[in-house]
């Protein structure tokens, strides 16, 4: 009898150990299954995804070899037709069981609102006026233990512009358009989103930021790129027959580089960009069989400095 | 506490024979008997879940290749557009409300539903939403393609310039589903607060019957703000109003707002059911009472009341303020802790029993397991940061489908056969039940997994075409997609068959607790010949009690 006792307890234990350093591992996995940082906001985001897969590891493994187990040893034998033991319920047990979902979403709760205030992405304009305790405008004035120059004064402010289904992007300060972002890196960039016609969605997955953007609504978008280089904008927000061709080009470069080629593009006459919904719709409008059903023109390619 | 079912609500002359129905006719004309109803429900829903699956291995072939070059960039959308509307209007809501028919009556004691008439409405009004949905496809433009949610303003371009388009279609049929919905749903509620056998108090009630009977009231406080909206949408379509067209100065922010205050509890409306479907098998198959009975019945009411205020968390980025974005994660985390007490509950009845692996029972696990598995990226989507990232994306998708396939279907297949020698007189065939369990377990997790690492790099949901760096997981989806489309054969197969010419069934063949197990297999009409005085409390394995004073068991 005591020898079983032990036993169990060291089944158990052995269990626990392989189940907690089976979800470290994964947890550590997860770093992998997402793109390049390239926005110091990714850093944040990806160490918080890394938390939650770990603790989702733990708890999902938990769950499923205490089934697994049961499926294991908990049959029923071959012609035993009689019934298990008639537990009801465990006070204690169930209380506990209340308690510790508790506690895990408060854990949970107040790390991810500790990350989000540090991203100090921003919103709406109209509604950010509101001052209330949660007001979640960036205090730019202390960057805490955030991510160099995550909580800077924006430095860059460029225009962005979404149409069905074309970026357009406006650099205010030198009055040039292009359809590919260039971004500074390690400075804080400032996106005001506007949108001519439908819904649309800011999104460049190695930045790990997304925005949607909506017709007649001012909305402010901050965030800092780390990691030059060359990455993607798509739109989030089902936008319509050609949504998912509308995607941009981000180059991610030095001051110096991005600079260079602010200057360069200033030299430039405006000229059609190449669109792909725009090409598409010509191709199909001019088949004598007509296969798919009728869909809203693209709007007119952006007439760009810097067509990309 | 217990009332005594109210004289007259049937009428006498729906009181005809006491023999069940014999032939298939019955099952295919009018009948205001809810056990006819609820196979109509099934079979009807099941027909369409056939229908958007075929959409759906269109999809899954398309996204085999990066480019757009099977079908249409407008044919994708309309298909997915259409698959989404169908599986959730047309086959898990309906299916559900069809054992909800069915078992309800049985399970309290009453020989019908409060109103039959009103019964048969709700139903007939489903074909109704399916001829029109299904009719958009020959009018000029298309179905519908604004995707299931229809944002405007995308949902109010109409580039055919017709007034009887997909879109409006589709709107009338949305309409008039919430419309039966909310029959059913007031039916539901009088019949369970009113007509539940002498004996019977709230908390002796099957833990099915909690379960339908908080997802119904679901249904009394949502569904106006989801038909409001739709009308008011369908006004900006047809009538030129201004309510979220933004074009002429409209909020289209503002049909988010109508549309998840009813759709996100909608998904508890779907999932709670399956929730009392898993606490009626595990006692069953485990041969222990439901552990912690009192606290999953409870557990029902509060997941209804708090999917009330968290909504918001479809809407992170759609222009949300910080301080709404982070109430509202507060909200969408809450509802984790009563779920989390009813997965403890399950696993704890399970814990220790005499366990059989008939196919329900394998359904039911299977279902389980992947139940936890959403629940935990449904906890990293409420993170109003790691949602930044993910929303839209195929993350998303493999949320949902985890619920939606994984737990709501699997939990449905569970309910088919753990009920089917119940409601056909006979026994399914147990080799075929576990092919098709193998077949779908397998072909959901190849067809969904994928769906995770595919988001995390940020393939977005609702593309016809993608990057070729998405290419291998899109080829394991689609390959477990097809998979899945297959293991629909066996069981189409073994229900067809089984029906026609399986082992005819006893009245408890798994010797299980429970009202509608003491009578006849299938039950006679009006189902006891005469009302159960009800004395124990349900799920009594091992105790050897009796659950009634009077019937025989
Ligand atoms: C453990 C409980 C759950 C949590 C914490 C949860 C959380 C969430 C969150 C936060 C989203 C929004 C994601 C986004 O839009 O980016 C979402 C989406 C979704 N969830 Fe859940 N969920 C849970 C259970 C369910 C259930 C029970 C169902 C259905 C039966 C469901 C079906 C859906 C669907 C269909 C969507 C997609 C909506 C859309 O974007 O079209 N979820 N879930
Ligand atoms: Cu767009
Ligand atoms: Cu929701």
């Amino acid at each position: 009898m005591k020898i079983q006792k032990i036993l169990n307890i060291l089944t158990l234990l052995t269990g626990a150990i392989a189940v907690t350093s089976l979800s470290l591992w994964i947890g550590k996995q997860s770093y992998s299954w997402l793109p390049p940082q390239a926005a110091a906001e990714s850093l944040l985001i990806d160490d918080l995804i890394s938390f939650l897969v770990t603790l989702g590891a733990f708890i999902f493994l938990g769950v499923t070899s205490t089934l697994m187990y049961s499926v294991i040893f908990h049959r029923a034998v071959k012609d035993d037709f009689t019934d298990g033991p008639p537990i009801e319920g465990n006070i204690t047990l169930e209380v506990v069981w209340t308690a510790i979902p508790i506690l895990l979403v408060l854990w949970i709760a107040g790390y991810s609102y500790q990350v989000y205030e540090q991203m100090g992405i921003q919103g709406p304009s109209e509604i950010v006026h509101l001052h209330n305790p949660l007001g979640m405008e960036s205090a730019y004035a202390e960057p805490k233990d955030a991510p160099a120059n995550a909580l800077a004064e924006p430095v860059e402010k460029i225009d962005v512009l979404a149409k069905q289904w074309a970026w357009v992007f406006h650099y205010p300060e030198r009055d040039i358009t292009s359809t590919e972002l260039h971004l500074p890196s390690d400075r804080r960039i400032r996106l005001a989103l506007k949108s001519q016609d439908v819904l649309h969605g800011f999104y460049i997955p190695a930045f790990r930021l997304k925005q949607d953007i909506i017709p007649n609504h001012a909305i402010d978008f901050e965030f800092t790129p780390i990691r030059p280089g060359k990455y993607r904008l798509t739109d989030s927000q089902y936008s319509g027959t050609y949504f998912a061709t509308m995607q941009a080009n981000v180059v991610v470069e030095s001051p110096e580089d991005y600079q260079q080629w602010l200057a360069q593009a200033a030299t430039q006459k405006p000229s059609i960009a190449n669109n792909q919904a725009a090409s598409e719709y010509a191709q199909t409008s001019h088949q004598s069989v007509q296969t798919g059903w009728v869909t809203v023109p693209p709007a007119a390619p952006p007439l760009v400095n810097s067509p990309g | 506490m217990t009332n005594v079912p109210i004289e007259g609500i049937l009428l006498p002359d729906e009181k005809h024979n006491h023999e069940s129905p014999s032939n298939w006719k019955e099952y295919f004309s009018f009948s205001t008997d809810h056990k006819v109803i609820g196979i109509q429900y099934l079979v009807t829903s099941f027909f369409f879940f056939l229908v958007g699956g075929i959409f759906a291995m269109v999809m899954r072939g398309e996204l085999m290749t990066p480019e757009s070059d099977l079908v249409d960039r407008t044919v994708y959308n309309g298909m997915f557009t259409m698959h989404g509307t169908v599986m959730l209007f047309l086959w898990t809501f309906p299916s559900l409300v069809g054992f909800a028919n069915y078992l309800v009556p049985l399970m309290i004691g009453a020989r019908d539903m409060a109103f039959p008439r009103l019964n048969a409405v709700a139903f007939w009004m489903v074909p109704v939403v399916g001829i029109l949905m299904m009719g958009s496809f020959f009018v000029p433009g298309g179905p519908a393609q604004a995707g299931w949610w229809s944002y405007p303003p995308v949902s109010l371009q109409n580039p055919t310039g017709n007034l009887i388009n997909g879109q409006v279609l589709w709107l009338l049929a949305v309409a008039i589903s919430g419309v039966s919905s909310i029959m059913g749903a007031v039916n539901f509620v009088t019949t369970i607060v009113k007509m539940r056998a002498p004996g019977m108090g709230f908390f002796k009630m099957p833990l099915f019957v909690w379960a339908v009977f908080s997802a119904q009231i679901i249904q009394l406080f949502g569904l106006p703000a989801l038909t409001a909206g739709a009308v008011m949408l369908l006004l900006d379509l047809t009538a030129g109003t201004a309510f979220f067209d933004p074009a002429k100065g409209g909020n289209p922010v503002m049909f988010q707002h109508y549309f998840w205050f009813y759709s996100h509890p909608a998904v508890y409306v779907i999932i709670l059911p399956v929730f009392g479907i898993f606490s009626e098998i595990f006692p069953v198959y485990s041969r222990k009472p439901l552990f912690g009975y009192k606290v999953v019945a409870v557990s029902s009411m509060l997941i209804a009341v708090v999917s009330g205020i968290v909504w918001v968390h479809h809407m992170y980025v759609s222009g949300t303020p910080g301080w709404m974005r982070l109430i509202f994660m507060m909200t969408t985390m809450f509802v984790s802790v009563p779920t989390g007490i009813k997965v403890f509950a399950w696993v704890a009845t399970i814990w220790g029993g005499k366990m059989r692996l008939n196919t329900p029972m394998l359904f039911a696990l299977g279902a389980l397991v992947m139940f936890v598995f959403a629940g935990i990226t449904g906890i990293m989507l409420s993170s109003v940061p790691v949602d930044v990232h993910v929303n839209n994306t195929y993350f998303v998708v493999g949320h949902f489908h985890y619920v939606l396939y994984g737990t709501v279907t699997m939990g449905l297949f569970a309910a088919i056969y753990h009920w089917f020698p119940k409601m056909t007189g006979r026994m399914y065939s147990e080799s075929w039940g576990k092919i098709h369990f193998w077949l779908a377990f397998i072909g959901t997790n190849l067809n969904f997994l994928p769906m995770h690492p595919l988001g995390l790099q940020g393939m977005l949901r609702r593309v016809a075409s993608y990057a070729p760096e998405y290419q291998f997981w899109n080829i394991i989806a689609s390959l477990g997609g097809f998979l899945l489309g297959m293991s629909t054969l066996p069981f189409i197969f073994n229900m067809v068959i089984s029906w026609m010419q399986g082992e005819k069934a006893p009245a408890n063949p798994w010797r299980a607790i429970g009202l509608e197990w003491l009578v006849s297999s299938p039950p006679p009409v009006e189902n006891f010949e005469e009302t159960p005085i009800i004395i124990s409390e349900p799920y009594g394995y091992g105790k050897s009690e009796r659950l009634t004073a009077n019937l025989p068991e």
